[in-house]
């Protein structure tokens, strides 16, 4: 009998912590059967960030180094070079890349270093209570941005991966969404090239996936996903930023 | 023996290399050592100096309040180190460069005119030598020989085949003393 | 041993980390350090090590986070004000109870302060290095010869406890050359394997690196384990140098560049007729307390002589425990003290004899 679905090997049993409609779960699945799909469970070290897959750790079932807010890329480094043969992977949200842990991003990515990054933006700070995050959309109420974000005040939503594919050393950069099975397959196809870059020896890639929080977002579920669709991806838009193909 | 030398100069006339050199020649005769440079913006600035001690017992500091000797390339540098010099101290001061006298009658002064001994030599880079010639004649605190076998140690790869033009100058700076 | 050779402090440490079968360094430049990383960047290539110029200290203490738990011996260095960035990186490392060894060769401060030699981060590097409970183990080498000893010796201690060491210079430890001599050099492939290293979950339960418990219980247990081995250091790894203390009326306590200045003054003194001796920490964690506290039973005074305003005559003060009075001497700012400033003090502390 052939198994057409089943729980990854590289995920743990531990039940996640996620609120309701939050797509980390799905995003921590698919990225786990990615990891199973290339059989390098065993070769795999993956970085956890803070926020709120600070817990990633308990979730994946590799070896995991949890990382100071932001660094996670400079953890990354660390291993990678002590262990060039094997598998190292970031998973970090947009608090954490986008903001504190930007030099250490860019800097990775511009090495080309032989690391994969989960990028999951959410456009807001979940963990620590729904704090303005630099990826938050004009006009986004948030507890720090309680009128909506002003750009003249707090600046423009930072378009990270756009700027990544500015870097030499930054070969696969796409941005995928998880509202729907048809994204969230597409979300997956995009995780397993990016990983297999890096097992390929060509450089740094790196997966934005945007990502709901109706918790902070102060929605349903359903409408976060609405909200997702109809005003994130208008800021951020879906598809292929750069491509190892349009390097060569 | 203690022997606390100050040498000082422009940047590029070879002060480090000079102090180096001696603190070498001192390790090789089985003596403490010390080998400090000024370092940071200083060095930027086009001075330079560093110091060197040469002594039987263990060396406390590396620094010296008090040099016995000052090696100076330059006025700048003896203006600055001069006032420095132990009472009974030696001044080696650069004739080719510093036309002034000093101005203390506690010290004793040995004039070499590096430059022009270097110049005839055929080389202006290796004053440094002929000053550091000079100065190893007077004190006798290491033997010349031993100096002339460490040039190979202290000299980078790119200037071992100057050895015998650095060899030339340190036998020159044996007539001033 | 091998043969002597002369070598710039900088250099020698980079050497002997080499030496420890340390290959991966993460650093920024920073002066006065900055021939240390120049060195390993020039030698790494020759024994297959990895040397990185990272884009901050911040960087670069977690880039050695990421490398101490992926098993290797691991080296950093930078002075002062880098190691105010890599702080962070520090507590993470100390959280996760993992070796690694970090260099600082001390300048002037606070803030961008001067590139002159200091010893003003005893604080810093003995007490709040960062946040948490933790402690360093602290080495001050006062030779270039017993930087190379420390060096070679931080990796082991840090393997030992699984806790950072922090070997700490100031401007002239880094700059002076001395002559030195190297012992033979450790294989890194001859060295234990750490099992609970990140390296790949092949045929076990996955590795976590970690200094996450959001448990207070659970955090509170860690606390108590990292307590555990602070205790267990100062038990066994207290490291220190006597200097005439048998017949002395005053002790001074001083450590590296300070106390070979302060070795000079207590011979002059001494010829002076003032009996003077020196206890010389080379661990400023774990502090030599019990030395000093049993020394105050039978000297009159003791004198901390620093380049700081003040910051090892606390742990002096709590060693002596009020049994004697603790006098302090100290110049800053990148200003090294003479030889003749200590004899001053000593006199004024001895009286006319």
């Amino acid at each position: 009998m052939k198994e057409v679905a089943g729980y990854p090997d590289a995920l743990t049993d531990k039940q996640f912590h996620y609120c309701p409609g939050c797509t980390h779960g799905i995003i921590h699945r698919i990225v786990a059967e990615v990891i199973d799909e290339l059989d390098i469970r065993e070769e795999t070290i993956g970085v956890a960030p803070v926020g709120c897959s600070v817990l990633a750790y308990e979730y994946f079932n590799v070896d995991m180094h949890e990382a100071s807010h932001g660094r996670a890329p400079a953890v990354a480094t660390g291993i990678k070079r002590v262990h060039p043969d094997k598998f190292v992977f970031t998973y970090q949200g947009d608090g954490d890349l986008a903001s504190i842990g930007t030099a250490e991003i860019v800097h990775a990515a511009n090495r080309g270093e032989l690391i994969s990054t989960i990028f999951v933006n959410n456009a807001i700070y979940g963990m620590t209570g729904g704090q303005m995050a630099p990826t938050s959309l004009e006009g986004q109420k948030t507890t720090t941005s309680p009128f909506g974000r002003d750009v003249r005040e707090a600046g423009h939503p930072i378009r990270m991966s756009e700027m990544l594919t500015q870097l030499d050393g930054a070969v696969y950069i796409t941005r995928v969404s998880v509202h729907d099975p048809q994204h969230i397959k597409q979300a997956k196809k995009a995780i397993k090239k990016a990983f297999k870059i890096q097992l390929e020896g060509k450089g740094f890639a790196l997966v934005e996936v945007l990502s709901t929080c109706p918790t902070n977002w102060g929605m349903k579920p359903s409408d976060s996903i609405e909200w997702l669709k109809n005003n994130m991806m208008e800021t951020y838009p879906l598809g292929d930023l750069k491509t190892p193909e349009g390097v060569e | 023996m203690n022997e606390e030398i100050i040498m000082a100069g422009f940047g590029g006339q070879g002060i480090m290399l000079m102090g180096k050199l001696l603190t070498y020649a001192g390790m090789k005769e089985d003596k403490e050592v010390s080998w400090m440079p000024s370092y940071g913006p200083e060095m930027r600035g086009g001075t330079a100096n560093c110091t060197v001690i040469i002594s039987d017992k263990r060396i406390p500091s590396p620094m010296s309040s008090k040099p016995d000797s000052i090696i100076v390339m330059n006025l700048p540098s003896l203006d600055k180190f001069l006032p420095k010099v132990k009472s009974g101290g030696t001044v080696f001061m650069n004739s080719s460069l510093i036309a002034e006298e000093v101005t203390r009658d506690d010290v004793k002064v040995i004039k070499v005119p590096a430059n022009e001994m270097a110049n005839e030599i055929g080389n202006s880079k290796i004053a440094n030598m002929v000053m550091l010639g000079s100065f190893v004649e007077e004190k006798n605190i290491v033997k010349p020989e031993t100096v002339k076998e460490s040039l190979e140690k202290v000299l980078s790869a790119r200037n071992q085949k100057l050895i015998d033009l650095n060899v030339k100058a340190l036998e020159k700076g044996k007539e001033f003393k | 041993m091998g043969e002597k050779v002369l070598m710039k402090g900088n250099e020698a440490i980079a050497e002997a980390a080499i030496r420890a079968g340390c290959r991966y360094f993460f650093g920024y430049p920073i002066t006065p350090q900055s021939e240390l990383p120049a060195y390993l960047a020039r030698k790494f290539p020759e024994v297959g090590g990895t040397f990185l110029q990272a884009e901050s200290e911040v960087a670069a203490s977690n880039m050695i986070y990421g490398a101490a738990g992926a098993g290797a011996r691991v080296l950093t260095s930078s002075s002062s004000p880098g190691i105010s960035l890599k702080a962070e990186g520090i507590s993470y490392i100390a959280g996760a109870e993992l070796p690694a060894v970090i260099i600082n060769i001390m300048r002037g401060g606070p803030g961008l302060g001067s590139i002159q030699p200091s010893q003003a981060d005893y604080f810093q590097a003995t007490k709040g290095m960062a946040h948490g409970d933790f402690s360093l183990t602290v080495l001050a080498p006062s030779t270039v010869q017993e930087a190379v000893d420390l060096t070679m010796e931080a990796f082991e201690i840090a393997d030992r406890y699984r806790n950072p060491v922090l070997l700490v210079g100031d401007g002239i430890i880094g700059q002076m050359m001395e002559p030195v001599e190297f012992k033979e050099a450790i294989d890194p492939d001859e060295l234990p394997k750490k099992e609970w290293a990140t390296d790949g979950a092949k045929g076990r339960e996955p590795n976590v690196i970690n200094s996450l418990a959001l448990e207070p219980e659970d955090l509170e247990d860690h606390n108590m384990k990292l307590k555990a081995k602070y205790d267990k250091m100062k038990e066994e790894e207290v490291r220190y140098e006597e200097l005439y203390t048998d017949d002395a009326d005053i002790i001074i306590v001083a450590y590296g560049t300070t106390a070979r200045i302060s070795s000079r003054a207590i011979e002059m003194a001494r010829k002076e007729g003032y009996k003077v001796g020196m206890i010389r920490p080379i661990t400023l964690f774990p502090f030599p307390t019990d030395i000093i506290n049993e020394t105050a039973d039978r000297v009159d005074d003791f004198l901390a002589v620093e380049m700081s305003t003040g910051q090892m005559v606390e742990d002096v003060r709590l060693a002596v425990n009020g049994k004697k009075p603790v006098h302090f001497y100290g110049r800053t700012g990148g200003v090294v003290p003479s030889p003749e400033e200590i004899v001053n003090k000593i006199k004024e502390i001895g009286g006319e004899k």
